[in-house]
């Protein structure tokens, strides 16, 4: 890969709306990816291999659970600062993001708000520092829209819990230290568990053939008759609201991430544009060229200007799920399109792995799909403003139509 | 061992350069700022380094607005323990290195280091001057230091080989690439860099000794003209005619 040259498209002026240790935060992040991850990351997508020598990396920047409290081992910092960092962590890879965004939202974010103050001091400070690696399992091979509906499953055997079933596309699941599990108990009712690497009956065996996000591991869960101590029920909530309030934190950082996958490919396309003479005149002097460059940066600074809102609703606690589904599906909806004009400017070049490009469409795709799939997200605003739920094909509830 | 280090705010390196006031101010709208790189990756990583070995202290010194914070903040995110800040516009490189070297003789510095040059101005006339004004040696251009006691060895390189110095503290040096290599902060240093003590000192009364006229931007770059591997006497009349090398 060529050498990451990479400056972020700021055309409202948003550092502006940035505290000077924002910006900071941003800028070592980047610093740090352009050390360690930018000469790599092409090599180890190719070979779909996850470079686990970074983790202890990503805990000294701070991009596991930088909401986390200082008492827990995290940086005690704002719900902006965590999406800064996602974002400078897309714009390099979708994968780098994914891996600490899990760990962050998915893993961290339920112990810290569910668990119990034992399960906190135990597994908080060693997921902030990277030393342990953790995973969430909720989806499963026939339940992806509708979590609700899993098999997942655990009995109160007295001094313990029987936890059968099968998770599936889970990120960091091969690595995993902990992984935060949902299941149903005996009443059907959904709980957190946490799982731990080395449980009598419980494996996690990696997934293949992914032709995306190939930089980070995937796998399944398998829990066959695996004993779980009761202590490592995370106490604070069940109900299908727990895993999805875990889901709109990790969709929030997400929102940001693709943001970055965007601005990478627009800040790639442009210099290119710029660089690439055809007919005697570099291609930024065709029409069709600005066409392209004007309408990305268009969409970008509008993503950003959404982003940023949502980034303060979510600082004052404000922020509804239904908004943070619109700056997921907006962002990586626009991210997948500047990829594709980004990819058509670069011409042949493009497709290459000189360039990062064809890496973040392929990652996008995932991401278009994955944490509530893009069809669903646009449900979930279509229920926001109606009061009608459309996720079936059995007849609406109409009683809280608006 | 009290380290002094002398930290400047310079312009990203990609940033658009131009001018105001009839070219005689440089225009600062739209410019990202950044710790000019030898003072940030050279002088206080190496300041650092030799502070965790041999224990002691690291402070930087910036002449500048407020506005120079943000760097100051990251200098300390990187690692140094506080830092002070020369509330005055700097004016030439004379005023600066005064106010420096009013600081550094009132607080018994061991080592005073900077950068070897700024990538704004270039003019690499600091850290000689502040020397000068402390009655100090100065040692230009290092890219080793080792301290030993109140004894520093130093490597600066010359052309076609190294030059090995030994000085007695205190003194001051400018430092060269090859003198540390770059730290980026980790959380745990910007979350410190929040509460470490930013002294604010008013500056002592000085006046520069030169002022800028005007800045020029360098020609464009003229276009490229290929010649044809096969056709070397075109080449030469070229070279001989238009560019008038040969």
């Amino acid at each position: 890969m060529s050498t990451d040259l990479y400056t972020h498209p700021d055309y409202y002026n948003m550092d502006d709306l940035l505290s000077d240790e924002h910006k900071l935060i941003r800028d070592t992040a980047r610093a740090w990816v352009k050390q360690n991850v930018s000469p790599i990351i092409e090599d180890y997508y190719e070979r779909a291999d996850f470079p686990k020598q970074i983790i202890p990396g990503l805990g000294e920047i701070g991009a596991f659970g930088p909401y986390i409290p200082t008492e827990y081992g995290g940086p005690g910092l704002d719900q902006i600062s965590y999406g800064l960092i996602m974002q400078e962590l897309e714009r390099c890879d979708s994968g780098l993001r994914s891996t600490s965004s899990v760990q962050s939202s998915l893993v961290m974010y339920p112990i810290w708000k569910y668990g119990s103050e034992e399960q906190k001091q135990k597994f908080l400070p060693k997921l902030a520092s990277g030393e342990f690696l953790g995973c969430f399992g909720l989806t499963e091979p026939d339940h992806g829209s509708n979590p609700g509906g899993m098999i997942t499953n655990f009995k109160d055997m007295g001094d313990h819990y029987l936890l059968n079933g099968a998770k599936m596309w889970i990120s960091n699941a091969p690595l995993s230290d902990v992984a935060v599990v949902w299941a149903k108990n005996e009443e059907g009712r959904i709980h957190g568990l946490l799982v731990e690497k080395g449980m009598e009956g419980f494996s996690a065996p990696e997934m293949h053939g992914k032709l995306s996000l190939r930089a980070s591991i995937t796998g399944e869960l398998i829990f066959n008759d695996v004993k779980v101590p009761k202590e490592n029920l995370l106490p604070g909530r069940s109900g299908l609201g727990a895993p999805l309030s875990c889901l709109d934190s990790a969709r929030y950082g997400i929102a940001w991430g693709a943001l970055g996958a965007a601005m990478d490919c627009y800040d790639q396309a442009l210099r290119y544009s710029k660089e690439r003479i055809q007919f005697g005149v570099p291609i930024g002097a065709f029409q069709l060229t600005q066409k392209k460059l004007a309408e990305m940066i268009t969409e970008i600074t509008k993503a950003q200007l959404l982003t940023f809102r949502l980034g303060q609703l979510r600082n004052d606690g404000k922020a509804t799920s239904a908004q943070i589904s619109m700056a997921k599906r907006n962002n990586v909806e626009i991210a997948l399109n500047i990829a594709r004009e980004a990819r058509q400017i670069l011409g042949g070049m493009g497709i290459t792995n000189e360039y990062s490009i064809m890496r973040h469409m392929a990652n996008l795709e995932s991401v278009v799909t994955y944490e509530g799939t893009h069809d669903i997200h646009l449900l979930i605003t279509g229920m926001d403003v109606t009061g009608i739920p459309s996720f079936t094909r059995e007849a609406p509830d109409l009683s809280k139509m608006k | 061992m009290k380290f002094l280090v002398c930290i400047s705010k310079v312009p990203d390196t990609t940033s658009k350069i131009d001018f105001t006031d009839n070219n005689s101010k440089f225009n600062e709208a739209g410019v990202q700022f950044i710790v000019n790189p030898y003072d940030e990756w050279y002088a206080l990583v190496r300041a650092l380094e030799l502070k965790e070995s041999l224990g002691g202290s690291v402070t930087t010194i910036t002449v500048g607005p407020a506005t120079d914070e943000p760097i100051i903040r990251k200098a300390l995110a990187i690692g140094a323990d506080n830092a002070v800040r020369i509330n005055a516009e700097p004016g030439d490189a004379y005023f600066t290195a005064h106010q420096i070297a009013e600081y550094a003789k009132a607080n018994a510095f061991d080592v005073v280091l900077t950068g070897k040059e700024t990538i704004n101005y270039n003019g690499s006339q600091i850290g000689g001057m502040v020397a000068e004004l402390m009655g100090t040696p100065y040692i230009s251009l290092a890219t080793k230091m080792d301290l030993n006691g109140n004894t520093a060895t130093l490597e600066k390189e010359m052309v076609g080989g190294v030059e090995i110095v030994e000085v007695n503290t205190p003194f001051v040096l400018s430092a060269a690439k090859g003198m540390a290599e770059q730290r980026i902060p980790n959380m745990r240093g910007i979350m410190a860099a929040r509460t470490k003590p930013l002294e604010v000192i008013e500056p002592v009364p000085c006046d520069d000794l030169t002022s800028f006229v005007s800045f020029e931007l360098p020609p464009e770059k003229s276009e490229v003209k290929l010649v044809d591997a096969d056709n070397i006497g075109e080449l030469v009349n070229l070279l001989h005619n238009e560019a008038k090398v040969i």
